[in-house]
């Protein structure tokens, strides 16, 4: 019976997860408008349902009825495409992140809190984080469009850039955990919180994190007022929509990854004697890094493009250089 | 290079307290259809004819409201009173009465030129209607008391930057 603790659990586990982060885009968008509008004082949405709460039900079905529109001049297969290819890698990130700790017993068979323990969890983050980038380079060469091109070009070094910081803050987090695992990588949490040895890198991660979730003030992937929306400029209805489902999930996942790699995980107090506080305490700790990143894009006008490529490559990339220098030094002497 | 980062986290972490005492406050929206608007007293809206306290008209057919009006946009057709049929004190009375709000510029010159003041101009501003013509008000909506529920009236002190939470 080794099917279904091969295919059927992991099967169940993934459209699990699935369902969850699309109802949490649902909502993240909705409750990413209803704060913006508190951080300006305003009220936000609040026509459909009450306190607007069905907002994002009114917005997928306006999406899905609108006219389907492919552009006579764009390459069809690519266009099509590009949409799946930003979403499918930020829910597939998922798979090895642990959402809570332990493991419960079901008739036998025993049930992880994430859908693989994979020993080089990290280094198959940073691929798929890749990934999603081309999804957005492609949807602007295919949409054949010369703010779409321009769009997806930028995003494409904006992402590039990015990942190196991103990754050097990281190898200093398995330098400390002396492992790629993610389960392994919040376990070593267990007493201290990888942010209070870590500061440096987390505000690293935290910054190349909103910046290859194309998330303000980075966002310049969409930048309305000069690339007319960039990479999205030919696209509408649901294809549009999927561009931002990809990006939401995006902002989720990488909060997710922030709880995992600095803020402990799941572990939080008391939870070794009740274990489903695990899984509310990695909950909390993802709202939060949202909360975060909700709360810079209210707070922070958006960057110009040479700043944005000269504070990644002539900063960012030293500082966490570095770091990761200053951390294999100390882990080399004390451990 | 150092001050540069210094002042630019400073910079960066009194942008987001700001955002953060904003988002504690009480939204400035007002919800107009479902929340009045607050208009000054001497706000210049819809027209409204007045009556005595007796109840006869104040307008007698003189129509140096519509001489005054600089657009051209009322009209006076004036009529006789007579001893069965007296409508106002004097020898005559607006027989028609109508204004064209599509015209109007809300100047309130007619209400300046009124000896009687009989016409005044009042604090409706939700004039739209569906039809061209109905915007072509009439004697009969103008003599009416005129208080729609979407307008309220705020004092008169001069307009200064509020209180957070003192607002309402």
């Amino acid at each position: 019976m080794d099917w279904i603790s091969l295919i059927l659990i992991p099967a169940i586990k993934s459209v699990l997860l699935v369902v969850v982060l699309l109802t949490g885009f649902a909502y993240l968008s909705y409750i990413e408008r209803k704060l913006v509008a508190r951080f300006q004082v305003r009220y936000g949405p609040n026509r459909a349902g009450p306190f607007g709460a069905l907002q994002p039900i009114a917005d997928a079905l306006k999406m899905v009825f609108k006219e389907e529109i492919i552009p006579l001049h764009v390459d069809r297969l690519v266009y099509v495409l590009a949409p799946a290819l930003t979403v499918i890698p930020a829910l597939v990130i998922w798979a090895v992140i642990p959402v809570s700790g332990g493991s419960i017993t079901i008739f036998g068979q025993t049930i992880t809190p994430y859908v693989a323990d994979v020993n080089v969890g990290l280094l198959y983050i940073l691929a798929i984080a890749s990934l999603g980038t081309y999804g957005i380079v492609l949807a602007g060469w295919s949409s054949n469009n010369k703010y779409s091109l321009l769009g997806g070009l930028r995003t494409g070094s904006q992402m590039l850039s990015y990942e190196l910081p991103m990754g050097i803050a990281l190898a200093s987090v398995v330098l400390i955990a002396g492992s790629l695992s993610l389960v392994d990588i919040v376990n070593a949490q267990s007493v201290v919180w990888f942010v209070v040895l870590q500061p440096i890198g987390f505000i690293i991660y935290f910054i190349s994190g909103l910046a290859e979730a194309g998330r303000s003030p980075f966002d310049l992937p969409e930048t309305e007022n000069e690339l007319v929306s960039g990479f999205a400029t030919e696209y509408g209805g649901i294809k549009f929509a999927l561009f931002f489902m990809g990006e939401y999930i995006h902002m989720i996942t990488i909060s997710a990854l922030a709880t995992t790699f600095f803020l402990g995980g799941w572990y939080g107090p008391f939870v070794g004697q009740i274990p489903i506080l695990g899984l509310a305490y990695f909950l909390i700790k993802v709202a939060f890094v949202i909360f975060l990143i909700i709360w810079v894009r209210a707070s922070l006008p958006r960057v110009r493009y040479d700043q944005l490529m000269r504070f990644c490559w002539k900063f960012l990339l030293p500082l966490s250089l570095l770091n990761l220098a200053v951390t294999a030094v100390v882990v080399l002497l004390v451990g | 290079m150092l001050s540069a980062v210094w002042s630019g986290s400073v910079e960066t972490l009194r942008a987001m307290w700001i955002t953060l005492k904003h988002l504690f406050r009480p939204p400035v929206t007002n919800q107009f259809p479902s929340e009045p608007v607050a208009v000054y007293p001497r706000f210049r809206g819809r027209h409204v004819l007045k009556r005595y306290d007796n109840g006869l008209e104040r307008c007698i057919g003189c129509s140096l409201c519509a001489a005054a009006c600089p657009t051209d946009c009322i009209l006076v057709i004036a009529g006789e009173n007579t001893e069965e049929n007296r409508r106002s004190p004097g020898e005559r009375y607006a027989e028609v009465y109508e204004i064209n709000l599509l015209r109007c510029i809300f100047c309130g010159y007619c209400a300046e030129a009124c000896p009687t003041e009989a016409i005044v101009l009042e604090h409706d501003f939700a004039l739209a209607t569906y039809d061209r013509w109905d915007a072509i008000i009439t004697q009969e909506e103008l003599l009416e008391p005129h208080e729609p529920e979407h307008i309220r009236i705020r004092d008169d002190r001069v307009w200064v930057e509020p209180r957070w939470g003192h607002i309402k």
